[in-house]
């Protein structure tokens, strides 16, 4: 294994580290010993239990592979299957790189730092594995690749680093879901992603939570976007978890570059979230959009959204609406900073109810009052997001249809 | 049928319809007329079942069953529809989705739509950014889908542009079987073809356009919450056209 002092130390420094947001975990409840699985075959894929195969279809993972390039699939530290069906597209465990290419030492940790916090600082001390997905320049994803992180184990914080890399030219579409199995109650997940769009290249990233409802939850991830480059990232979470918290950062350091973010979260009695996204705007033509639908079912959810404008002719927006349906509280928190003239930016904030006007429009047009008001609610959820592959629309579909029910 | 006797209602703390006694035959269409904030829209609103409308006296009867607190799916699925005159907007619901709720997923939207010049908003959220015309189209061709049985038109051609009146105009006489190029195919006289109309429809309207398309059976003149005047349907509007509605103050005190 790839050991680097300096991290080690760095890391070590920050093990106790708080959080700059969000509540406090005590990491030390959770296991971290390794827990192995074996290998599965791509015909052993299809004959997991049920249960656990619609658990993984839920987040997106579908085991027959199906319209998909390629499958990473880590059940607790093990990574149990791992494949590319696309030349130009490698996928390959992130501890089997970092001991065999030297390249991956240059984007491993260089844009999250890794004393931010405990939890960083775990994922270098305690790491399982992770993925590392790259398209090689010029190299156009047909299929999604597909990733899953899965938590079995009662009691495991899985520790993982993803490292996913654009290369210049490429296109890139991965649909990542994390998910627990049935059986499971209390779990922790801490996961690194950090991200690499190089010169005109489009990565597309969809990432669907589906957890247990006692899950600590803290991603870290960064991404960077250089000239002409184009980041998609989308976020669904639907099911209940009791504390997640996740800033994620994007720079666009390149002319023209742009990012755009959609989420998509209902939170649950129980559950607390602070989610959100961070874009510095740091060249010229740059574009940011920052999306987010948010239901709150008697959760507690904090949605953040916090666009940064540092050279002129830049463009930015923020839309952060949330649905208060069954109690709970909604703290939409959107912030602007324009650093010099020329910018543009702009955002729009609201929560509140389903309009009864709309209710009755809907019932005017034969459904009942239950039908009509889940009509609404998929409404508001659903987001056009272009550039998405219909397959990850489809995706995305699923989870709201699903979680349908849940919402009521 | 639609029968309503001695239909009082109250919106909020103030009386809105005031004894209203009306009656739809099957094959019939009122045209419904009067000022500004004379109570027609509360009345569509109460036939449809808006509860703010608080009926504190009277009845409604359709198809022989009393609605008068009837939920307003269940009017809808009896056979009553409206078109409105301002719809909210459904974010993230497609115009298409709509029509298809509309027609039970049981009829051709793109057909339909094709009716109504409307096909390229199928896939825009319904009514977000539409102009006043689009509105009033949108709402015909949810109308086309549903098929209802008793039709309640808000101002449907108010917003109408030149060049979609006659469309607007005669997609409401065809919903209302009021219309006369499809019986020519079918030879049959205009007699039987009245005989034969089920459809019934109540229509306010302002600038009286629709006259031009659909052919009433009645006009009908709300004034302050009273039902003033049952009259032809041209008649009333050339009368009110000449004079306002003064002649119906007068015909209220008349009659009274």
């Amino acid at each position: 294994m790839y050991h680097n002092d300096k991290l080690k130390e760095k890391a070590s420094k920050a093990a106790d580290k708080n959080a700059l947001i969000g509540p406090d975990v005590d990491l030390g409840e959770f296991e971290k010993d390794p827990v192995l699985h074996d290998y599965l075959s791509e015909e052993e894929l299809q004959t997991l239990p049920d249960e656990e195969q619609k658990q993984l279809l839920l987040s997106g993972l579908d085991p027959t592979e199906k319209d998909r390039g390629g499958t990473f699939f880590q059940k607790d530290s093990a990574v149990i299957h791992c494949t590319s069906k696309q030349e130009g597209i490698e996928v390959l465990p992130i501890r089997k790189a970092l001991e065999k290419h030297e390249w991956i030492r240059d984007y491993y940790w260089k844009l999250i730092s890794v004393d931010t916090d405990k939890y960083t600082a775990a994922a270098e001390l305690d790491l399982h594995d992770g993925y590392v997905i790259r398209a090689l320049p010029g190299t156009k994803s047909i299929y999604p690749i597909q990733a899953c992180l899965y938590l079995d184990r009662e009691g495991l914080q899985q520790t993982v680093h993803n490292i996913i890399i654009a290369e210049e030219d490429s296109e890139l579409h991965i649909i990542s879901g994390c998910a627990t199995s049935p059986h499971l109650k209390k779990g922790a997940h801490v996961g690194i992603s950090e991200f690499f769009v190089k010169k005109n290249a489009r990565l597309s990233f969809t990432m669907i939570h589906n957890w247990a409802e006692d899950m600590i939850v803290r991603p870290r991830s960064a991404a960077e976007v250089e000239t002409g480059g184009l980041f998609l990232n989308n976020y669904i979470c639907m099911k209940p978890a009791r504390s997640l918290q996740m800033y994620p950062v994007t720079h666009l350091t390149g002319e023209n570059a742009v990012a755009r973010f959609y989420s998509i979260i209902v939170g649950s009695p129980g559950s607390e979230y602070d989610a959100g996204g961070r874009i510095f705007l740091e060249k010229p033509g740059s574009r940011a959009e920052i999306i987010s639908r948010v239901i709150s079912n008697g959760g507690n959810i904090i949605s953040r959204g916090h666009l940064i404008g540092e050279v002129p002719d830049i463009k930015a927006h923020l839309e952060c609406k949330g649905l208060i349906l069954n109690g709970g509280i909604i703290h939409a928190i959107p912030e602007l900073e324009g650093h010099v003239d020329g910018v543009e930016m702009s955002h729009e904030a609201a929560v509140g109810k389903i309009a009864q006007e709309e209710i009755s429009y809907l019932m005017s047009r034969g459904l009942n009052e239950e039908e009509a008001t889940s009509t609404i609610v998929r409404g508001f959820l659903s987001v056009d997001i272009p550039g998405l592959p219909p397959q990850l629309k489809a995706e995305i579909d699923r989870a709201i249809e699903e979680s349908d029910k849940d919402v009521m | 049928m639609l029968q309503i006797e001695d239909l009082q209602v109250k919106l909020g703390e103030k009386d809105i319809l005031k004894h209203i006694d009306l009656e739809i035959r099957p094959g019939e269409t009122h045209v419904l007329f009067g000022p500004n904030g004379s109570g027609k829209t509360s009345l569509l609103m109460t036939i449809m079942g808006y509860t703010q409308y608080k009926v504190t006296g009277g009845k409604i009867l359709f198809k022989g069953e009393e609605i008068t607190h009837m939920p307003i799916d269940e009017r809808a699925k009896l056979g009553i529809g409206i078109s409105y005159q301002r719809p909210p907007t459904i974010n993230g619901l497609k115009t298409r989705q709509i029509v298809q709720i509309c027609a039970n997923n049981d009829r051709d939207v793109e057909k339909l739509a094709d009716q109504v010049n409307f096909l390229e908003f199928l896939e825009r959220d319904v009514n977000d950014g539409f102009s006043g015309g689009e509105i009033k189209r949108s709402e015909l061709l949810q109308l086309l889908a549903q098929n209802p049985d008793l039709m309640l038109f808000d101002e449907p051609e108010s917003g109408v542009d030149m060049e979609n009146i006659s469309l607007v105009g005669n997609t409401i006489a065809s919903l209302l079987q009021k219309g006369y190029t499809a019986s020519r195919l079918e030879k049959k006289c205009k007699m039987d073809l009245r005989r034969e109309r089920t459809k019934m429809g109540l229509i306010i309207t302002h600038t009286g356009y629709v006259l031009d398309y659909v052919t009433a059976d009645k006009g009908q003149v709300l004034f302050d919450g009273r039902l003033s005047c049952t009259n032809n349907p041209r008649e009333i509007f050339k009368q009110i056209r000449k004079s306002g509605y003064e002649e119906c103050v007068k015909c209220i005190t008349t009659i009274n």
